[in-house]
């Protein structure tokens, strides 16, 4: 994790060009649809455009702490076979890469609060918070961390089978974009798609961690918010572990 | 004319090396159609709140979602690998043999790769355009039909120069491999016409990163709301850019040192 974190802020200015990037994402959403609030007298579906705001400024700092190896990054490490010295070390391979990304949020945090300065004074958030809402919150994004770290490498996992991940992995992006809030606050989706979303894990990677900070929900709501962070957590160790157990058989690596 | 005949034979070994690889098409089409199919479903949610956006109704933003894919193909299949390799090549030291080559060597850097699936976008967005048109109804005249085709051009020479000046850069910054998440972040702007961004943001799309002449314009002609004046100034502005970006090159190589001469 220590070394993670100093190597991020090695290359600064890298690291910040490819966050600038990053923010072009929330940035857009957030214009489209103040600029829809504006049109329609100061209001979409119940949220103001400062509201709006409150959201997307959250939501970039969501989206940081989601940054996780990636589908990409195992099929790198299988099809080159660089995970041959990794099986040799004493613990299973996901506890590093939980640790390294974990480390680089650190650094990632102190780059996000000059964007998210900068985006509250162009955009005006409107804010009102209780200290519940801050502690819930910064439990939330470990937990949305924890279940895109497991989602996706199980997703990962597929590799041993077909060498090319790329297709299943934007299909996930797909699904996660429509259904966890990451595109826009699900109350404006139609209703059979809040209840879908209900059901599966995305929500709680994106749309109730911002929730709970920017959003008014109760202390129950925030109790069961976290609930089924931790339920989503243990299935996707299961599912992982599952794959894991039968995928490692396949796999034979040539050198090294 | 020795330049063109060499550019083109470039082009097409590209090409034959990537028909080799057929399931890539297939999985390219995939992950175009997905991408595709989320931008329709943004614009069925904005439009289920509202009618029109900045003035453009949801068949004339579906023109200009259109152009945004095509120009992802044209930059994803020849510009951003060659100057992706260009950087690369500059940061090992490798560029001497293209330098050494008797050609242009701005010409010769600009060609050498070709990602021909990825040029699948530049069809799709074709088929949305015409989708698009044939739902707005009503006939596209020959000289709206002329702007945009003359528009398109003057958008990818932007896109163009102004990567060659982003690659060039990495004389002086050695570590370049943020450019494609930078610039494809900034690039997403551009499915939206660029007035409904703040002044800031909308200055810098159209100047710093040419967003708005590669899109919005294109799509301003093909839904006839496009002036001369406008178009007049985009050439313009497109000349200058061009000269702009071919003298930086040039500056920027003579501080390159080679590590196998």
């Amino acid at each position: 994790m220590r070394t993670e974190m100093q190597a991020q802020f090695q290359y600064r200015a890298a690291t910040y060009m490819y966050l600038l990037g990053m923010v072009a994402e929330p940035v857009i959403y957030l214009v489209v649809w103040s600029t829809i609030a504006d049109q329609s007298g100061g209001a979409v579906g119940g949220l103001t455009a400062g509201q709006f705001a409150a959201y997307y400024i959250v939501w970039t700092l969501v989206r940081t702490m989601n940054i996780v190896f990636t589908p990409y990054g195992w099929e790198w490490r299988i099809r080159e076979g660089q995970l041959s010295g990794q099986l040799l070390r004493p613990l299973h391979p996901i506890h590093y890469d939980v640790a390294q990304f974990a480390g680089g949020k650190i650094p990632w945090l102190v780059y996000y609060l000059p964007i998210a300065a900068i985006l509250t004074v162009v955009f005006h958030p409107t804010f009102d918070v209780r200290p519940a809402e801050i502690v819930v919150f910064a439990v939330a994004i470990w937990g949305a961390y924890l279940i895109r770290t497991f989602n996706q490498s199980a997703l990962g996992l597929v590799t041993f089978w077909t060498t090319r991940v790329g297709a299943l992995f934007s299909l996930y992006i797909v699904l996660e974009l429509l259904l966890s809030g990451r595109l826009l606050p699900l109350t404006l989706m139609p209703g059979w798609v809040q209840t879908l979303a209900w059901l599966l894990p995305f929500r709680w990677t994106f749309y109730f961690p911002i929730e709970a900070l920017v959003g008014d929900l109760s202390n129950a709501e925030l109790l069961a918010g976290l609930g089924m962070q931790l339920f989503w957590t243990l299935i996707g160790i299961g599912i992982f572990s599952l794959v894991w157990r039968h995928a490692i058989r396949r796999y034979t690596a040539v050198g090294n | 004319m020795t330049t063109i005949r060499v550019a083109l034979l470039h082009l097409r070994i590209g090409v034959m090396n990537d028909l080799q690889y057929r399931v890539n098409f297939a999985l390219q089409v995939l992950q175009s159609l997905l991408a595709v199919a989320v931008g329709l479903i943004v614009f069925q949610l904005v439009f289920s709140h509202t009618t029109e956006l900045n003035g453009w109704t949801h068949d004339e933003l579906l023109a200009l979602l259109g152009v945004q894919a095509v120009m992802a193909g044209v930059i994803h299949s020849v510009i951003q690998p060659n100057m992706m390799r260009l950087t690369e090549e500059v940061q090992e030291g490798k560029l001497d043999h293209a330098l050494v080559k008797p050609v242009d060597a701005q010409m010769l850097v600009s060609v050498r790769e070709v990602q021909l699936w990825q040029a699948v976008d530049v069809l799709i967005g074709g088929v949305i355009i015409g989708f698009a048109l044939a739902r707005i109804g009503g006939d596209l005249s020959v000289l709206d039909t002329l702007a945009f085709g003359v528009a398109l051009l003057f958008g990818a020479v932007l896109l163009y120069c102004f990567w060659l000046v982003l690659a060039t850069g990495s004389f002086w910054v050695v570590r370049m491999w943020f450019l494609p998440e930078l610039f494809e972040g900034i690039f997403q702007t551009g499915r939206w016409p660029v007035g409904i961004y703040p002044d800031w943001l909308r200055f810098g799309i159209t100047f710093l990163v040419p967003i708005a002449f590669a899109i919005t314009v294109p799509a301003e002609a093909v839904t006839s709301r496009l002036d001369w004046k406008t178009l007049t100034f985009a050439a313009v502005f497109t000349v200058a850019a061009f000269a702009f970006s071919r003298w930086f090159w040039r500056f920027g190589l003579r501080r390159y040192s080679g590590a196998s001469a």
